[in-house]
């Protein structure tokens, strides 16, 4: 039960979505976007998120898109974990979502609500960090379509009125070698103590990483240890655990420690499944 | 749309017209104002999947939608449901006890043998670690569900 | 009279012992199975709680005057409009804090108004000033003399039964056990081992929420639906705590959504009451959220033990000392005689001739502890079952060999030297070798398999028994409808245990007649049900059945005597089945129950006999009430053994695991429904699987509860269960129902213990401190740094 009560309203295009959330913004509504919805709803029936309108995106077109264009994999922001698990695009990003809370729940999340929402996992980001994808941004100036990494850092760095329309993929990544894992406290559905998803490219291991900082990210300086052949591979890993790039989570989930000790762990596995024989 | 918004919900294959709240969810909308209480609040927070429902076919917790966004879609309660598969493998195999998260689980278990009726062990997992039993030790609950997949299969 | 030759005198008819379909089972898969929560009136109005953010704090303030003028707001009630004290043992508990708050979640005030969102709303403005106090964070800190004190005026606390606390301090019930001669016991002793076990508090987390509805008439006749699991006690309580006539009082119960023994404490039905009357009696419903009813409303208590178990060097236990002190959270509720049983029952189902035992129910910040499936055993059961195995190891003896030495057998006594005859107890040896033929145990114990993990397996064996007040009572109505078919009247509340569809098979079978044909009457209203005690104890078809068999013997005499008229007989040649009466020497001349069971009619329109309506009760025998202070006495009536085992797989690299198979063997007296008995046997190996593994309340040191949604105390999940056996064993208990013994808590007992000795074998580490998290392996194992 939301115990206040707001305003909903579903745009039919990105243009008037973002005018309305903006008009909605200047009479100080303190509009959301809401695409799944789960995590508005989880949070406003506990008053932790308090808003007097939402703008529903889930009747953009754009947004709905799953499909293949040329040579890119094109993922509508509404779309659901569910349909891209179902839709077998993408494995890696299928696998990402697959951890994602429960199936009935990846029903009703989306991939722009996951990747915009205030819950630090974000785990549906990490093959787009992996695979260097584009997003397209909805704004005041219409469509821009920029790299992840422009946009992406902790989370999504938009303005006010801004949206994520789409999450556009080179196809060609769908067809690489891939290792993603969750590890979690104990339950197979929980927060994950950390996710980590890697690519093999052109004989390098990519990796990101969700759940071991308080945002999920990709670290150059780990996969530059972690692809040093030439070390051992305890060598390799635990440089690579010297790069994080801030301090390691320690909560109820898992202490620091044991969250180090899991990532060690999966960093092993990680380069094991990649790499095969050759660790 | 404002605070309040009317609408034409389609239930079960019937539309009913319902006055909500913009911040009602689904699951009161049902209960409270369409008497359907075969979908239980177990958590309101999407955690336990007592109140699972259809929508489109494919299972949702009806506690993490809201109302109005029902509009246009086709919603399946528990009520809709009569001598299904699932519901009849529950009672032979004995699936539930105190019987409050059985429409959740039925829901859920219905859209799977129905999406996927070939669904592996893995996917019979997967799908079904969305809600949480209290009473029973999943054993029969498993076995209901491989038992329609199974009849599905021949 | 009529004659048919086919009839033979229903001798084949049997109903105890199948697997009858429980009588609900169609409305619980359509949707239709109506709780309390369900029922809907027009004008209700909607309740909701402000709790209280602290673990312990003063109330300054509380402001309500904003809050009032919210929309659609009816009323607001505080602690301090209703300064009463309620609770059992110990009337300690305000039905909303006063002027302090004791802990994390605490009702503060309740909104009444037209929805629910805007009770909820109000609740929001409703401003209160606290003055934080020093918490106590753990029942070892409860027990230092320095500890800041739950309650300050623990004196001036009425008791309402039995129980010892110690003003002063924060003990709210101590239970001393002195058996046999402790010192002596430890000379005899070659090998003696000793250890610390703790486990946080956990909740019941039954699916359906607690739910109340009240409403008070203009004459002063109060209804209330309650998920409850005691509504008689509702009815008591709610009459006395508020000066009404009993008899005004009508509380209504239908279908519960689990309880686990969280529903038989008495907490929302005062609040509810009080809300309806602070709106002129209107009808006010007042549900838990589950964040409330994980930490407001009370839970399962923790517990912080030691336990010193010695033997000789051929394994013969000889002393046992143990010292408990249990979380019982901020007020004694049930956490009192939860402590007093542990006590009692303290060694386990070992026969120990010295002991030495005492239990503590601490107060401490916490929410409070109430009864929880397993009662004072599944918590002694986990520190016992540890302590077996460590002191098998010492021995280097195998740990099953260990305790067929020591099985507890008819003629031995239990720690509070209650004489265990043959009826009172099973058979735990036959148990336990059936365990160990199930579990393959002589393969060993411990193997590493290919993949380089860990397959391993622990055992522990079980009992229980439950303290019942020795008065505690049930009744059962029987009456017929007028097509021959019988109804079943009693007190008992379904709430998933199927105890109403056994019923209906013992009156059935009784009367030899079709299960089908015997109806029960599902939703209980203490208006027309004749009283049952409580829903708890896994007693209700003992107690119950009873008086159903008494009931129907009363019918059986009733119709015979019609029966006598109509066939021209002694009543005592009348035999009854198959809903006819009939001759014994002769069933082709019979006549129909329905032609007697309203009276039987002769051709020319005279009547005679009348209604027959079949009337049993059932009391306790031979319980004695415990001296706590000697620790001795008889507290229930029978003691239920069993044996477990858990098998996992253990990843020695990662710590991690996975349960592969759980098996349990119950002596169930005489097993009544199959299925219905291995489903709650399976069900409470999950719950005592998932409390040993995962569950456990978080706080921080403020003593505020960190997880109180499933989202972060997590419950077993589809798949992660294991593969169960369930397998029964009957030594009949002769005074029961068709020999039957209790066996609807017994799966969970033993599986912490269980579960915690394959883990603590197969990671080679003695795994003493519940849940067992791969974390809390890979820190005993690591000690900590990596």
């Amino acid at each position: 039960m939301i115990p206040f009560d707001f305003e909903y309203y579903k745009p039919a295009s990105c243009k008037e979505a973002v005018s309305l959330f903006l008009e909605l913004h200047d009479r100080g509504k303190q509009p959301l976007y809401y695409s799944g919805g789960t995590e508005i709803i989880t949070m406003a029936r506990l008053n932790q998120v308090y808003t007097e309108a939402v703008v529903d995106i889930k009747g953009i077109p754009e947004c709905n898109v799953l499909e293949q264009q040329g040579e890119q994999l094109v993922f509508g922001g509404a779309i659901t974990l569910a349909q891209i698990e179902e839709s077998g695009m993408f494995p890696l990003l299928a696998k990402a979502c697959h951890h994602i809370a429960d199936h009935t729940s990846r029903c009703k999340i989306t991939l722009g609500g996951n990747i915009c929402g205030n819950i630090m996992y974000r785990e549906a980001v990490l093959p787009a960090l992996l695979t260097d994808s584009e997003v397209v941004i909805a704004g005041e100036d219409g469509l821009r379509q920029v790299s992840i990494h422009e946009v992406f850092d902790q989370q999504l760095q938009v303005k006010k009125g801004e949206f994520l329309v789409q999450l556009i993929t080179e196809k060609r990544f769908a067809d690489q070698p891939f290792f993603c894992e969750k590890k979690t406290k104990l339950d197979k559905i929980d927060y994950p103590l950390l996710t980590l998803a890697a690519l093999k490219v052109d004989d390098q291991i990519r990796v990101a990483l969700s759940g071991v900082c308080a945002f999920p990210f990709r670290q150059a300086a780990i996969e530059r240890y972690l692809n040093h052949r030439e070390s051992p591979a305890a060598e390799r890993v635990d440089n690579a655990l010297r790069q994080l790039p801030a301090p390691v989570l320690d909560d109820l989930l898992g202490s620091s420690g044991y969250r180090r000790f899991v990532l060690r762990n999966t960093l092993f596995d990680a380069l094991e499944a990649l790499e095969g024989a050759e660790t | 749309m404002s605070e309040k918004a009317s609408f034409r919900i389609h239930v079960n294959g019937e539309g009913r017209d319902v006055l909500v709240r913009s911040a009602d969810t689904l699951l009161y909308t049902l209960r409270d104002q369409l008497g359907l209480t075969g979908a239980k609040p177990g958590c309101e927070n999407g955690d336990c999947g007592a109140c699972t429902v259809l929508v489109d076919g494919w299972p949702t917790k009806s506690c993490m939608m809201l109302a109005v966004e029902a509009d246009g879609r086709s919603i399946t309660t528990i009520e809709g449901l009569t001598d299904s598969p699932v519901q009849k493998a529950f009672l032979e195999h004995w699936g539930f006890q105190c019987g409050y998260c059985t429409s959740g689980f039925i829901m859920n278990g219905h859209a799977l043998t129905e999406i996927h009726p070939d669904a592996s062990d893995p996917l019979v997992e997967n799908w079904l670690q969305s809600n949480i039993c209290r009473c029973t030790g999943y054993q029969e609950i498993k076995e209901a569900i491989k038992s329609v997949l199974a009849k599905t299969e021949s | 009279m009529e004659k048919r030759i086919s009839f033979k005198g229903g001798g084949s008819v049997k109903a105890i012992g199948l697997s009858v379909m429980r009588k609900e089972a169609a409305n619980k898969v359509t949707g239709a199975a109506t709780y309390t929560g369900d029922l809907a009136v027009p004008g209700l109005l909607h309740a909701k709680l402000l709790t209280s953010p602290f673990a312990h704090a003063r109330i300054i303030s509380i402001d309500t005057a904003e809050a009032k003028k919210m929309p659609g707001v009816r009323a607001i009630v505080t602690g301090r409009d209703i300064p009463i004290l309620t609770g059992s043992p110990l009337e300690d508990r305000p039905i909303m804090a006063i002027d302090k708050t004791r802990y994390h979640g605490e009702p503060i005030a309740v909104v009444v108004a037209d929805s629910e969102h805007e009770a909820m709303r109000a609740c929001s403005q409703i401003k209160v000033d606290y003055e934080p106090l020093p918490v106590v964070n753990s029942p070892s800190e409860a027990i230092l003399p320095d500890a800041p004190l739950v309650h300050e005026h623990l004196a001036r606390y009425k008791q309402v039964k039995t129980v010892s606390p110690l003003p002063g301090t924060n003990i709210a019930n101590h239970t001393k056990i002195h058996k046999g001669d402790i010192k002596q016991g430890w000379a005899e002793c070659d090998v003696v081992v000793e250890a610390s076990f703790s486990f946080p508090q956990t909740d019941h987390a039954a699916m359906e929420t607690r739910c109340v509805q009240a409403e008070i008439l203009p004459d002063g006749c109060v209804t209330i639906h309650a998920s409850s699991q005691g509504p008689f006690i509702v009815k008591k309580t709610i009459s006395k705590t508020f000066q009404i006539d009993m008899g005004k009082i009508t509380v209504h119960t239908p279908l519960v959504g689990g309880g686990f023994g969280g529903k038989a404490a008495i907490q929302l039905e005062l609040i509810a009451y009080a809300a309806s009357k602070a709106v002129g009696g209107r009808r006010v419903k007042l549900v838990n959220s589950r964040e409330e009813d994980m930490i407001t409303s009370p839970v399962h208590i923790g517990l912080d033990a030691k336990v010193k178990l010695g033997c000789t060097k051929d394994g013969i236990l000889k002393a046992a000392e143990i010292t408990c002190y249990f979380d019982g959270g901020a007020y004694t509720d049930e956490g009192a005689d939860i402590s007093k049983v542990a006590a009692l029952d303290c060694t386990g189902p070992y026969r120990v001739d010295n002991v030495k035992c005492d239990t503590y129910s601490m107060y401490t910040n916490h929410p409070y502890a109430t009864a929880f499936r397993g009662y004072g055993h599944v918590e002694l059961n986990f520190p016992i079952e540890r302590t077996m195995d460590m002191l098998a190891e010492k021995l280097n003896m195998d740990p099953l060999e260990l305790r067929l030495k020591n099985v507890i057998k008819p003629g031995d006594t239990n720690p509070s030297q209650a004489v265990l005859t043959k009826n009172a107890i099973g058979d735990l040896e036959k148990c336990l070798l059936g365990l160990k033929e199930l579990m393959n145990w002589d393969e060993g114990r411990r193997r590493e398999t290919v993949s380089g993990k860990v397959r391993a397996k622990g055992i522990s064996c079980l009992w229980k028994t439950s303290i019942t007040p020795t008065n505690a009572s049930s009744g059962a109505i029987v009456t017929f409808n007028k097509d021959g078919s019988v109804n079943l009247n009693c007190g008992v509340v379904e709430i998933g245990q199927a105890t109403k569809t056994v019923l209906a098979q013992m009156l059935a079978e009784k009367l030899k007649m079709d299960v089908n044909r015997v109806h029960v009457t599902m939703d209980v209203n203490t208006d027309v049900n004749p009283e049952h005690w409580k829903t708890v104890a896994s007693c209700s078809a003992i107690m119950v059945g009873n008086a159903v068999l008494q009931a129907a013997d009363d019918a059986i005499r009733q119709l015979q005597s019609t029966a006598s008229i109509a066939l021209r007989c002694a009543p005592e040649e009348v035999e009854i089945a198959e809903e006819r009466a009939f001759l014994r020497h002769d069933p082709q001349v019979f006549v129909k129950l329905k032609d007697i069971a309203y009276g039987y009619m002769y051709a020319n329109g005279n009547a005679v006999g009348g209604q027959v309506i079949g009337r049993g009760s059932y009391i306790m025998k031979h319980l004695t009430n415990i001296d706590q202070a000697a620790g001795t006495g008889v507290p229930g009536p029978e003691w239920t053994v069993g044996a477990q085992a858990v098998e996992v797989e253990f990843d020695p690299r990662t710590c991690t695991y996975e349960l592969v198979t759980a098996v349990s063997v119950i002596d169930a007296g005489k097993v009544l429904n199959p299925k219905t008995a291995a489903g709650q046997v399976m069900g409470g190996m999950c719950m005592g699987l998932g409390l040993a593994s995962r569950e456990g309340f978080l706080y921080d040191d403020n003593g505020t509860v960190k997880n109180q949604q499933f989202r972060s105390y997590k419950l077993m999940r589809f798949g992660e269960n294991p593969a169960y056996v369930v397998k029964f064993i009957e030594t009949p208990k002769l005074d029961s129902p068709y020999g039957a013994r209790s066996v609807g808590e017994h799966g969970i007992i033993g599986m912490p213990g269980a579960l915690a000795n394959s883990l603590s074998t197969a990671a080679q580490v003695n795994l003493n401190q519940l849940p067992l998290t791969p974390e809390s392996i890979w820190r005993l194992k690591t000690e900590g740094d990596s």
